[in-house]
């Protein structure tokens, strides 16, 4: 790759915060570093991946609000988490996190727990049990 | 009791491409050992190729071009004789405290984190990834200094920040990993190092007995490739491509899956050790690295458009095959370096 090939194609997904760094050649032939904003092909491929994940939550989504789930399985696949991930981080044995996605088990866990949950989830409790304003967390 | 006075460490923040990369370099510069990243990476063996089909990460296959995480820092520090320590903790408080009385002693420590809670970074590149490595090297008004290789400038955390990206759950958990160094070597054999970091990297590159990694990994590759949309449909063939191009062009490849870092590398090599064969090798190592990139635009352009796909799938596969033979050849010839020519 040339000096004067290095992709510029910004796409917004960087937020300005972030730059790639990329080795490429320069007139003489020497390898030097230049930044990237972007590669469109890259970009395809990660809004790909997280239009994926947007399927998936919004899925989710319609099954809360339909009472066949509860608002921990919402969270759990907005941050890109499994039934063991999400278990590792609220500190709690699989089998109880798998019941907690219940909207009938949910509706009476502890505050403690609850608390695990919106915490992890880095929201408050209040907003966890919300349902009807859940659609704004998309 | 937590020191409460700032406490800074004068520790030069120099970008790189990938974080194990610029953490070695950045933390070897600090001890006077100035070595470029791709120095870093040559030296290191970090440019390698695997596919993994059976192994999913997030529903794909893994298809990595480089060693495990922490391999290219282990390899670095061993080849050049630097004493590392290294440690995790079972209690975050203690991690904390560790940091902290490394900071008070003027020690700059890396830490490996998960960068899904990492405040700093954009929204669509935190993925429960647990292999990042940053430099914390100092404190000022409750913020800890963060020198994070993949950023222009060094970047702050607070003290549950970065808590929390230390102990971030899931595969391979960082557990409060740190490390530091502990003495370095009188003197050290910079050529010996770049020989011995290519020739790992030929070895791994043409000769693991297993056909998933290395060249037979890229063939691989290119095999099952041309099998997808029959095998999967267009949707999910669609989505392994997307995975095979941002394991590709991820942040910190430097581009087409660490090729050019490499290209850079071998080109440096050739000045330090005056082979000015290995200057070729590089040209070549640009032209494989063009290649890739020629890939993933194909690669883009087929999920982008999956109307008549079967056939550019086999194209696809094609290009792979062409960089198989490339980097077959350039490492062919890299396997028989030697000092004594």
């Amino acid at each position: 790759m040339k000096k004067n090939e290095v992709p510029q194609d910004d796409d917004g997904l960087m937020e300005g915060k972030l730059k790639d760094l990329c080795y490429a050649v320069d007139e003489n032939g020497k390898y030097v570093q230049v930044y990237s904003t972007g590669w469109e092909p890259k970009n395809a491929a990660m809004k790909q991946a997280w239009e994926e994940i947007d399927k998936k939550v919004r899925k989710t989504l319609r099954k809360v609000q339909e009472g066949r789930l509860s608002p921990v399985a919402f969270y759990m696949e907005k941050n890109i988490m499994n039934i063991t991930l999400l278990a590792q981080y609220v500190d709690l044995p699989k089998r109880k996190v798998r019941k907690h996605l219940k909207p009938d088990v949910f509706s009476r866990l502890k505050p403690s727990i609850l608390e695990r949950y919106a915490s992890t989830f880095d929201i408050s409790v209040e907003e966890l049990c919300n349902i009807k304003k859940m659609d704004k967390q998309l | 009791m937590r020191p409460e006075r700032d406490t800074i460490i004068q520790f030069t923040h120099r970008p790189s491409a990938h974080c194990e990369n610029g953490v070695t370099s950045n933390l070897l510069n600090f001890y006077l050992i100035d070595l470029s990243e791709p120095l870093v990476f040559g030296i290191g063996s970090g440019i390698f190729f695997s596919y993994m089909p059976f192994i999913k990460l997030n529903y794909l296959p893994v298809i990595s071009f480089r060693p495990l995480p922490g391999w290219i820092f282990k390899r670095v520090n061993n080849r050049l004789g630097m004493k590392i320590k290294r440690k995790k903790f079972a209690s975050p408080k203690k991690a904390m405290d560790a940091l902290d009385a490394n900071l008070e002693r003027g020690i700059p420590t890396g830490c490996l984190v998960g960068v899904y809670h990492l405040t700093y970074f954009p929204r669509s590149y935190r993925f429960h990834f647990n292999a990042h490595n940053i430099i914390v090297f100092g404190r000022e008004n409750d913020k800890y200094l963060v020198s994070d290789p993949v950023m222009e400038k060094p970047e702050r955390l607070s003290y549950e920040d970065l808590k929390r990206v230390r102990y971030a759950k899931g595969t391979y958990p960082p557990i409060g990993r740190m490390y530091w160094v502990e003495s370095k070597p009188e003197h050290f054999d910079l050529k010996k190092a770049i020989v011995k970091g290519i020739r790992k990297t030929s070895q791994d590159m043409l000769h693991i007995p297993v056909p998933l990694f290395g060249i037979k990994g890229i063939r691989y590759l290119s095999r099952r490739m041309r099998k997808w949309p029959h095998k999967f449909g267009p949707e999910k063939a669609s989505l392994y491509l997307g995975q095979a191009i941002r394991m590709l062009e991820e942040i910190g490849t430097g581009g087409a899956g660490f090729r050019f870092i490499y290209a850079a590398f071998l080109q440096e090599a050739a000045g330090i050790l005056e082979m000015d064969w290995l200057n070729e090798l590089s040209d070549e190592m640009t032209a494989a690295g063009d290649r890739w990139r020629q890939f993933a635009i194909m690669a883009g352009r087929i999920f982008k458009n999956r109307a008549n796909n079967e056939e550019t799938y086999e194209t696809a596969a094609n290009i792979l095959m062409d960089i198989a033979e490339r980097e077959e050849r350039i490492f062919r010839r890299l396997k028989k370096i030697s000092l004594s020519e």
